[in-house]
């Protein structure tokens, strides 16, 4: 067992950065994912090919479902970008469910209690205060991690919880709706609380476009966001540069998870007209994956957060016409990002066959 | 016994098994650090053993082929995660997360299926079954007075899970194969030069701890849920897995204590004193969540070396970058 050896070695690639390829292979990769979906769908006795067509039909086929698939991307590409800015700067931000929760706490509480203002000064405010609490809730870990090298990944992970219960205790206490009959809801806001819709979809779509092309340059054209690429690569480059990196990480988290309290504020305001606990709904987690496999390219960001958007629409049609869960949505999210993370190592790495040698290593 | 003191009691007893699948996901996943792998996978290879296991007592009726199938449930996760991570050098981070999400996934898709497919629309094994799984009392032992009803009269999972607790502590601190592993998760270089076979052990503890995961979700299925399959049921339980290991600082040992403390603090809004009636039970159901990132700022703060993570884990290990 000891002088065992693999036929195949791997060896580095000279052009990693390759940029065809690697869309090629990432390509390959979600084709073959499509695949072992199908030999799933298949095992379990249904034709692959018709659940796959009712799927992109469920998702786009109408306009109402067009309207609902488009509804499910505002959060997701939102926080998608958020989290981009982040792990740039190799800062594993997986609480942006907890950010976004915390910004729809922030806009909600304008929305209840201060909605007397006008129409369009209401609605900025609770945008800003979206932006600003969720921004402050992620600012707190990130000041950790530059000031004692807290772990991140899972401080940011706790505070999900702590604001998901948080939202859970307001609607049972403070601020639950007298007119629910005793049912644990908080009021539906005020009308003019609510966002306007544009093309039958609140306008959030039109804030997470125009915020796809604001990222893209921020990352790109402004200092700041050469800033924070550079201690992603390496933080030790960037110091020896003189710059401040606990400030750059603080600074980059608030913007992060402000991002994420904004997507939390539209999505109470725009399609919840409420605030409920389930307001983040596993989007913080979904963007975690829709970002990796754009690469933390936002542009690339807004093709894979559409494609998400049917998979997950397509399961509820899926579900209603051949009884298949719709937790099949997130097996097939794991599916396809198992199948990119892989392929990333042909993209790193080209194989040799060297053949069996009976122990030693030439 | 005075009041407060039986009160007390029925506390604690209510905390050991709160706190048993937490402590079946810590060691599972402080084997897998200390191979030098962060898998931050533990909720969906609970969610994995969880469905699995429940079939096999759904369908096969048995102690045995449910504790089986629920330790191969996690082992498939973690198989997936040591192909990715230590064959094809996958972000380990990355690759966690999506464990989670696929396993979430695919235990909620196979559960529904089994729930909308039996005829009462609900899915619960046998009570025979049960019976078996949570009157377990050890004659002799249970009689002894306090300790024997909270500690040798209750199911099969608390005796495993203390068993492999106490193994995983000798394993790792007395054996030459626990000293090797510790090397891989310090140094892998180190190692694979003093002629360690790096990926192999790696991929033999992911996929034991792994395994160990899966019966915490097994934990889940028939002990919290009663044998009833519940969608969602594992709920966070894995995270809070992932931090208990800095908590008990990478030691089996510690992982026992805080697994009974994290019990307790799941258990604590049920008993709650007179004086926080008025605090409502979602604040009671933060105070794990809260309570472990307080953990972790603290335990950054003082930071001492033999209670710090393997030096090598979260990155992969690749002989030709040396």
């Amino acid at each position: 067992m000891r002088n065992w050896q693999m036929p195949v070695r791997a060896i580095k690639r000279v052009d990693e950065e390759n940029r065809l390829r690697g869309v090629f292979l990432r390509v390959v990769a979600i084709f073959l994912a499509l695949a072992v979906g199908g030999l799933f769908l298949w095992a379990l006795g249904f034709s692959p090919v018709a659940v796959y067509a009712s799927m992109i039909e469920g998702a786009v086929g109408t306009k109402t479902a067009l309207r609902m698939t488009a509804r499910l991307c505002i959060p997701l590409l939102i926080t998608s970008l958020a989290v981009t800015l982040a792990f740039k700067m190799r800062f594993w931000n997986i609480g942006a469910e907890g950010q976004i929760g915390v910004g729809a706490i922030a806009a909600s509480y304008v929305a209840l209690y201060h909605s007397d203002m006008p129409r369009v000064l209401l609605l900025l405010t609770m945008a800003a205060a979206g932006f600003v609490a969720g921004g402050l809730y992620g600012a707190i870990p990130a000041y950790f991690k530059a000031k004692f090298g807290t772990n991140e990944t899972l401080f940011t992970l706790m505070l999900n919880y702590v604001a998901f219960y948080t939202i859970q205790a307001l609607a049972q206490g403070a601020w639950k709706d007298p007119a629910g009959m005793g049912f644990p809801k908080i009021a539906r806001f005020a009308s003019q609380a609510q966002l306007p819709t544009l093309l039958g979809v609140h306008i959030g779509w039109v804030v997470a476009l125009v915020l796809v092309v604001l990222v893209h340059l921020y990352l790109r054209c402004t200092k700041q966001g050469y800033e924070l690429t550079v201690v992603g690569e390496n933080e030790n480059t960037a110091r020896y540069a003189g710059m401040n990196v606990k400030k750059i990480l603080v600074r980059t988290m608030f913007l992060s998870a402000g991002l994420a309290g904004l997507a939390g504020m539209l999505q109470a305001s725009g399609a919840d007209k409420t605030l409920t606990e389930s307001v983040a709904n596993n989007v913080g987690f979904t963007a975690i994956t829709v970002a990796w496999l754009a690469q933390l390219n936002p542009l690339a960001m807004v093709v894979v957060t559409v494609l998400f958007c049917i998979l997950t629409k397509g399961s509820d049609t899926i579900q209603s016409l051949y009884n298949i869960a719709p937790a099949a949505a997130e097996v097939f999210q794991g599916i396809i990002l198992f199948f990119v993370l892989g392929s990333e190592f042909f993209i790193r790495y080209r194989l040799r066959f060297v053949g069996f040698k009976g122990g030693k290593v030439e | 016994m005075s009041e407060g003191l039986s009160y007390f009691l029925s506390f604690l007893a209510a905390a050991i098994p709160a706190g048993m699948p937490l402590l079946y996901g810590t060691l599972g996943e402080i084997l897998t650090e200390k191979g030098g792998n962060l898998n931050l996978g533990v909720e969906g290879m609970m969610y994995m053993g969880a469905i699995f296991g429940f079939v096999g007592g759904y369908y096969a009726d048995s102690v045995l082929v449910m504790l089986l199938l629920a330790f191969a449930g996690g082992a498939l996760g973690a198989l997936i995660y040591a192909v990715l991570t230590v064959t094809l050098k996958a972000n380990q981070n990355v690759t966690g997360l999506t464990l989670t999400i696929f396993g979430t996934g695919l235990a909620n898709f196979i559960g529904e299926n089994i729930v909308l497919s039996s005829p009462s629309q609900t899915a619960k094994v046998s009570d025979a079954l049960m019976a078996r799984i949570t009157n377990a009392g050890i004659p002799l032992l249970k009689e002894i007075p306090i300790l024997g009803p909270m500690l040798f009269d209750t199911n099969i999972f608390v005796y495993l899970g203390i068993a492999i607790a106490v193994g995983m502590g000798l394993y790792l601190n007395h054996t030459r194969k626990g000293l090797n592993l510790r090397a891989i998760g310090e140094n892998p270089a180190a190692a694979d030069a003093a002629g360690v076979n790096v990926t192999l052990y790696k991929y033999a503890h992911i996929l034991v701890g792994g395994g160990v995961c899966g019966i915490g979700g097994a934990y889940v299925t028939f002990v919290t849920c009663s044998g009833m399959w519940i969608q969602d049921c594992v709920g966070g339980l894995g995270w809070i897995a992932v931090a208990l290991v800095i908590f008990a600082s990478w030691s089996p040992y510690r992982a026992l204590l805080g697994s009974l403390v994290f019990g307790a603090l799941r258990v604590v809004q049920f008993y709650k004193p007179a004086f926080m009636r008025g605090i409502s039970d979602p604040l009671f159901s933060m105070i794990p969540f809260l309570v472990t990132a307080i953990v972790l700022v603290i335990t950054s703060i003082r930071l001492r070396p033999e209670r710090m993570q393997p030096k090598g884990c979260g990155t992969n290990y690749d002989r030709e970058e040396r």
